[in-house]
């Protein structure tokens, strides 16, 4: 069954939706900036900046919204209105109606605000709504609820993979007739104290506190680490033939999906790729495309030092010559890593890019590194070729999860 | 010092109106949480929650199901008070 993307939404460190977003990638604009708190002086974080969201969920979400939903929850909802919208607002019926929205920490605000309640007012003041707030699913549980979707709710978590796994399973779940209509994505709010102290204590978070715009540079010889973002990417996706039947308008196709496991090491990718390379190679089969029809990548490349050369060997590895005629793009490099959200908001750029036959820059790199043997698209978008053309989006994630999205023009 | 019943119900129609965006003045004496709220049982809790560290009492979880109207909440709190 053919599977086609009718709707498109998100909330991210560009833009408080896809069209100030798109125009933010174009433009070669970073969304990371200086927190304003004082975490550094308060508790030693040593990072002092993130990719934090253009326009907060509480400027377009009503009070109560707010205050059920923690913020992870209230970016997925923001994105999929805006995706729903988009789609025209299916009349489908609730049974044929899937959610599958994941993140890769969940609701990590409320969880850690609800033990400073603990600690500091007592286990009687702890709110009734802490645990429907703080359980991974909450986001995609209060999209199924708001447009009802009963054909299933999910949330597939694989750490920084997370957004892409959730498309592939409504993909899946299309595929395999349980819907018409799902929506999916990834969403993440993690720019908390913790996460932040965390991920520096692995090193591997970018320490640029001096410059946090160019902090975030994939393929650079001076990179040194991702830079946290935050977010939600939502798309909708629909088997052809309900599309069709409707009059939807296609933004693209989801031709492919591979997934695999490494099962090498906890956080660390497997040095030679290969479960990365093996992820794009079974996402192209499934599409029933070869490596020629691959024209354009939107990268996992969250710019630290090992893992942006890892998957890069293996594109180059699976292209061969061809990879010298892929555009590739590192979107992380102007929205920061958004983890869960990640897979979603790229797969939102990756269909842009094929809509609109541009691929969007990747800005930072002042010296790409000398082993990159792919095309890099530096600084300002480039134009895609005409015709039927096909882009991978890859997303991975701690945990050894590899996850190659395969999408193609409508 | 003790609040007086009006300015616990105007507390409380605070309090409900930031968890529900059901405007202040709606928040009468005479309105059942359920039936005219439209409040489900966990909202309720959380009113509860926040009542409690407000006002400065104590609401115990076998009294909440007693207070069906704003009026009965606000009577129990200003007794508790006292």
């Amino acid at each position: 069954m053919n599977v086609v993307v009718t709707g498109l939404g998100t909330t991210s460190p560009l833009g408080g939706d896809v069209a100030s977003t798109w125009e933010g990638a174009l433009a070669g604009r970073s969304g990371v900036r200086t927190l304003d708190n004082d975490w550094a002086e308060l508790y030693g974080v040593p990072v002092t900046f993130a990719g934090q969201l253009a326009v907060r969920p509480e400027e377009v979400l009503s009070r109560p919204e707010t205050k059920r939903m923690d913020p992870s929850a209230q970016m997925a909802l923001v994105a999929a209105r805006e995706a729903w919208a988009d789609a025209g607002l299916p009349e489908v019926e609730p049974e044929r109606l899937g959610s599958v929205v994941s993140s890769g920490i969940g609701g990590v605000w409320t969880l850690l605000t609800a033990w400073d309640t603990v600690k500091e007012r007592g286990a009687s003041r702890v709110l009734p709504l802490t645990v429907p707030m703080l359980m991974p699913n909450s986001p995609t549980a209060y999209i199924s609820l708001e447009f009802k979707a009963r054909a299933g709710a999910h949330a597939p978590v694989s750490a920084c993979a997370s957004g892409a796994e959730a498309i592939g399973m409504g993909f899946e779940m299309i595929q395999s007739g349980r819907a018409d209509v799902v929506i999916c994505g990834g969403t993440e709010a993690a720019i908390h104290p913790l996460p932040i102290s965390a991920f520096a204590a692995m090193q591997a978070l970018s320490k640029r506190n001096d410059d946090p715009a160019g902090a975030s540079r994939p393929y650079d010889v001076s990179r040194d680490g991702f830079v946290l973002g935050e977010g939600a990417g939502v798309v909708i996706l629909e088997s052809e033939e309900y599309a069709l039947a409707r009059g939807a308008r296609i933004h693209a196709r989801l031709l492919g999906l591979g997934m695999t496991g490494d099962a090498h090491h906890i956080a660390a990718p497997e040095p030679n790729g290969a479960g990365q390379t093996r992820a794009m190679e079974l996402a192209l089969e499934r599409a029933g495309l070869s490596t020629a029809d691959v024209v354009h990548v939107n990268a996992h490349a969250t710019s630290t030092p090992v893992g942006d050369m890892i998957e890069a060997r293996g594109i180059r590895a699976l292209l061969g010559a061809h990879a010298d005629q892929v555009l590739l793009s590192a979107t992380k490099s102007m929205t920061g890593h958004l983890l869960g959200g990640a897979g979603a908001l790229e797969s939102v750029f990756t269909i842009k890019a094929l809509e609109t036959r541009t691929a969007p820059p990747t800005i930072n790199v002042t010296e790409p590194d000398p082993e990159l043997e792919v095309d890099l698209v530096r600084d300002t978008p480039r134009a895609l070729p005409e015709g039927q053309i096909a882009a991978i989006n890859n997303s991975f994630g701690f945990g050894g999860h590899n996850v190659a999205l395969v999408f193609g023009t409508a | 010092m003790a609040l007086s019943n009006d300015e616990v119900l105007a507390g409380l129609a605070e309090i409900v109106s930031e968890e529900t965006d059901i405007d202040t003045a709606e928040v009468t004496a005479d309105k059942s949480f359920t039936d005219d709220l439209d409040i489900d049982s966990l909202s309720m809790m959380t009113i509860v929650t926040l009542a409690e560290e407000k006002f400065d009492v104590r609401i115990p979880d076998e009294k909440v199901k007693d207070l069906v109207t704003v009026g009965d909440a606000v009577d129990y709190i200003t007794a508790a008070q006292a």
